[in-house]
């Protein structure tokens, strides 16, 4: 028998995976937005766990929704590299700093 | 008709102040000096005819204008209170504001601002008037201000001059520093008595007579301590001994300014002061014996620096202090109605002098180095005879006004058997020598002997016109007569019921002195004239070669025996270096560091260091981010 | 061991080796092609939890729209496959210290809580409703009915989405002639031709 806990300790094992990938990647800007798409993995699999250990139909619902956004956040993110790329020529992290202070 | 002579000054002086803004136009100027010049000659007119009603059987006058000041138990009035003492100063200051306005339509005749001139001459006179027509303290010190602010309007008219701007302000510091002392006397009258109206404090004189009052820490008699304050005031007004280094640099103002101000009426408010307030002093014999030590010192002390003097009117400044001091002393000794008979007739010759000495001056074409002058009588008769009767005035020949004066205040000295009474009597005499000779050296270095003109300035020397002169007449019908006329009121057989018990008059009878006595003070003023004729006209190089003899002394005497120096050492440095340290230090450093200055750069670096944390890259924000997360479930698990 | 259990523990494992070769892999190819493993494993745990609907959902979306997108962009854009060897090791102490605490708190909270769930009073949408239908009815009967503003909502904020990527992409290039309807219409006699009477031996001018 499955417990809850152990799919909560799978999407916060996911979850923190996706977190470090977003701090500690020196190559580009996909690979952020790709840790992006595996946070909101984790999230669907915490919202789909609760919802059938709890006998709840929401969790499904709610992970619909989520799915639909993130798939729409991800159109844009995209857009905008390829904008960016355009203006700018490179993508590397390095060099995406005119916001300095 | 009492109000007008108070409010008729008050007039003038505001409609000046109104076509003062008129700058250089020809009708308002004479407007203005005409109009202001009537409203004090009709005061003067009604003060004198108030005086001579009152000679006999004299009225005391009270009236309450408004009241100013009603707080808790404290109640002041403004209020005209004219009693015999008010009424000899109110002819003193108006006649000689009258004349010196009519004078000073001549005098002034070329200068720019004569509105502003006459304005500021009506308004001294009116604080004048309001500082002895007051019935309390309060309104008195409001006059006492007035008059300090006038004199330093009016030492300060030509203000493009630094010279004049630096002597204005000493004038003005110098009788702060008096003020205070009266302030601080005024404080202690009214904790003392509760009330701050002369009726008040008089009439419960005898109820406080052998309080104490604890002064930083010192018990002292109550009446001692008021009467030294208000002496103090009186000292830094009249120009005595310590606080008299404002007097000489404020004859750089206009002559008739220095006859109005520095001759008659301001230097004789710390006179009034001191007689009003007799009562009180004559409970305090520490008080009265102060003041005739300082009296007598400063007659004295200014007579000798007035010997050597070079410039004409400091010569007269310098008289006007030693007679100042010779009123004091009189007043110490309790011959209150000497003191005042001597302030009446002083007024009358030494504006008489003043503006005499105006007259020469105009008439040489603003020389005022007597060693530039000399032989003008020829071209200058009336002014020369005009000032010969103030001399004769001021020396005490026999039945001129100032014989009978000055007599009174020496006979008094030896008479009194007060603390110093011999030494205020050898000041005195020594005094009277000292004054018939400086007296007769001005005259004859001004107008007689041989010329130390250039030609071409000698030959246009002319007489004044008749605006002026015609004030020195009517100042040498006082000089030489009033004295006469009005002896008996002020000291003689009538002098009870003149006074009619508001000051506390001694008699000093001169009955009892011995002929040698009696007249000496008139032949030691015919020696200071022959002494002064033998080296001034007839061997005319012994002057120099006493000075040369005699360097040092002659340098002390030259140089006002170092107080000004003095002075400047103990206070001026001091005061500059402790303003010095507290705007550059205490304000620059401390204040500005720790407020604005400080402030602003202290958060300009801190901002710059805050800046470094924008670094631009997205995952330096992201890891803040987690860090925060982490910090935030750290705190959730192990704190709750 | 039940078959669910050990598919569970198989799911879990791969997509998390999977995520983890996301992020560090060399090849930005590579590591889409990871994140499309996961994806399938994501959806294989679904089906373990009964959210067969869901399941297949994240595929059809996630892995062939999704994924693809960031495929195609790979493709496009000229990725330097390069590594600076010192930045990783100067941030790399801090990052894996903050990152080892975050971790072990969760473990820590999630490993000793014990959830008891078996009188939850408040379901909104109870599964014993749906007992007898499947997972996408049960799914559709209450998505249409309660949940349709959340539904119109999530329609506009891809039409939202649609409208952004277009306007933020479109460009117009220079050079390329094209025909304007429009301003063909428009065309007017008087702004296009002029009469004039030349005299001879005389140009015209334009």
């Amino acid at each position: 028998m499955i417990e809850l806990n152990q799919f909560l300790i799978l999407s916060a094992l996911l979850f923190s995976i996706g977190v470090i990938g977003i701090f500690l990647n020196r190559k580009n800007v996909i690979i952020i937005l790709m840790s992006i798409e595996i946070i909101l993995l984790s999230v669907n699999i915490n919202l789909i766990s609760f919802s059938h250990f709890l006998g709840d139909l929401t969790g499904q619902i709610i992970s619909l929704f989520v799915l639909t956004v993130a798939a729409a956040e991800a159109a844009i993110g995209l857009a905008i590299l390829v904008i960016y790329n355009r203006n700018a020529g490179t993508i590397e992290i390095e060099k995406i700093n005119s916001l300095k202070g | 008709m009492i109000h007008s002579i108070v409010l008729l000054p008050l007039i003038g002086f505001m409609i000046s102040c109104l076509l003062s803004f008129f700058k250089n136009d020809q009708t308002l100027d004479l407007i203005s000096q005409v109009l202001t010049s009537l409203f004090i000659s009709i005061s003067a007119v009604l003060s004198f005819y108030l005086f001579i009603i009152n000679l006999t059987d004299p009225q005391i006058y009270k009236f309450i204008l408004f009241s100013w000041i009603t707080s808790g138990d404290l109640s002041v009035n403004w209020s005209l209170y004219i009693d015999s003492v008010t009424r000899v100063m109110l002819v003193v200051i108006t006649s000689v504001s009258a004349l010196v306005h009519i004078y000073s339509i001549g005098y002034m005749s070329h200068d720019d601002s004569k509105p502003r001139f006459m304005g500021y001459l009506s308004l001294f006179t009116f604080a004048m008037i309001m500082l002895v027509t007051a019935d309390n303290f309060l309104q008195l010190f409001f006059g006492w201000e007035g008059v300090g602010l006038a004199s330093y309007l009016l030492i300060g008219f030509w203000y493009k001059k630094p010279s004049a701007n630096a002597a204005a302000i000493k004038a003005f510091i110098v009788n702060r520093v008096g003020d205070f002392g009266l302030a601080l006397g005024i404080f202690t009258i009214y904790m003392v008595f509760g009330s701050i109206e002369y009726q008040t404090v008089f009439e419960n004189l005898d109820k406080f007579n052998a309080t104490n009052f604890n002064f930083v820490g010192y018990e002292i008699n109550a009446i001692t301590l008021i009467c030294f304050l208000l002496f103090i005031g009186a000292m830094g007004k009249s120009a005595q001994l310590f606080l008299h280094t404002w007097l000489p640099d404020a004859m750089e103002g206009p002559t008739p300014v220095s006859a109005l101000i520095h001759a008659a009426t301001m230097v004789t408010a710390g006179v009034f002061l001191v007689v009003r307030c007799s009562p009180l002093f004559d409970l305090s014999v520490e008080a009265s014996s102060f003041v005739t030590l300082v009296g007598a010192s400063t007659a004295f002390f200014a007579a000798t620096i007035g010997l050597v003097q070079n410039d004409i009117k400091r010569v007269i400044a310098y008289s006007t202090c030693s007679q100042l001091g010779y009123m004091f002393f009189a007043a110490g000794l309790g011959a209150y109605g000497a003191a005042m008979f001597h302030l009446f007739t002083h007024a009358f010759f030494k504006a008489l002098l003043f503006l005499g000495a105006g007259s020469v001056i105009h008439s040489v074409h603003d020389e005022q180095d007597m060693r530039k002058m000399g032989g003008i009588y020829i071209f200058t008769p009336l002014t020369h005879a005009m000032m010969v009767i103030g001399t004769i005035s001021l020396m005490g020949f026999p039945f001129t006004s100032g014989f009978y004066s000055k007599d009174a205040i020496i006979e008094a000295a030896y008479l009194s058997d007060a603390l110093f009474s011999n030494y205020a009597y050898f000041l005195g005499t020594l005094g009277v020598v000292m004054t018939s000779f400086y007296s007769w050296r001005l005259m004859f270095l001004t107008f007689n002997g041989n010329t130390r003109m250039e030609e071409q300035k000698f030959r246009d020397v002319h007489e004044s016109p008749y605006v002026m002169l015609m004030p020195l007449f009517i100042l040498a019908i006082g000089a030489l007569s009033f004295g006469y006329i009005f002896k008996s009121y002020f000291i003689g057989s009538a002098s009870d019921e003149f006074w009619n018990h508001t000051i506390a008059n001694h008699h000093y009878e001169p009955h009892y002195i011995p002929f040698l006595i009696y007249y000496l003070p008139a032949m030691l003023g015919i020696v200071g004239f022959i002494v002064a004729w033998y080296m001034y006209l007839k061997n005319t190089k012994l002057p120099v070669a006493i000075a040369s003899l005699n360097e040092p002394l002659y340098k002390f005497l030259l140089n006002k025996w170092y107080f000004d120096e003095f002075y400047h050492y103990i206070f001026v440095i001091p005061a500059r270096g402790i303003g010095r340290f507290f705007w550059k230090i205490v304000d620059g450093y401390f204040i500005d560091g720790f407020g604005p200055n400080g402030i602003a750069s202290i958060v300009l670096k801190i901002s710059e260091k805050a800046r470094s944390i924008q670094t631009g890259f997205i995952y330096h924000y992201a890891f803040s981010i987690l860090i925060g997360l982490s910090f935030l479930i750290t705190y959730f698990i192990f704190v709750i | 061991m039940t078959a669910s259990l050990l598919s569970f523990y198989i799911f879990s494992t791969v997509i998390l080796i999977s995520s983890l070769m996301v992020i560090t892999t060399k090849n930005p190819v590579h590591s889409v092609l990871f994140l499309i493993l996961s994806f399938f494993n994501g959806a294989g745990l679904f089906i373990i939890l009964h959210a067969e609907f869901l399941a297949m959902i994240l595929i059809i979306v996630y892995v062939g729209a999704v994924a693809v997108l960031f495929l195609f962009v790979v493709m496009m854009l000229d990725f330097k496959v390069s590594i600076d060897k010192n930045n990783i090791l100067q941030y790399l102490p801090i990052g894996f210290f903050v990152g080892v605490v975050f971790i072990s708190e969760l473990m820590i909270v999630l490993i000793n809580t014990k959830f008891d769930l078996s009188n939850i009073q408040i379901l909104v949408n109870p599964m014993l409703k749906f007992e007898n239908l499947t997972n996408t009815e049960a799914i559709g009967s209450i998505l249409y009915t309660d949940y349709i503003l959340y539904f119109q909502l999530s329609g506009v904020i891809l039409l939202v989405a649609m409208i952004g990527s277009i306007v933020l992409t479109l460009r117009t290039r220079d050079g390329v002639k094209r025909q304007s309807i429009q301003a063909q219409l428009d065309r007017n006699y008087k702004s296009t031709i002029t009469m004039v009477d030349p005299k001879s031996n005389e140009g015209i001018d334009i």
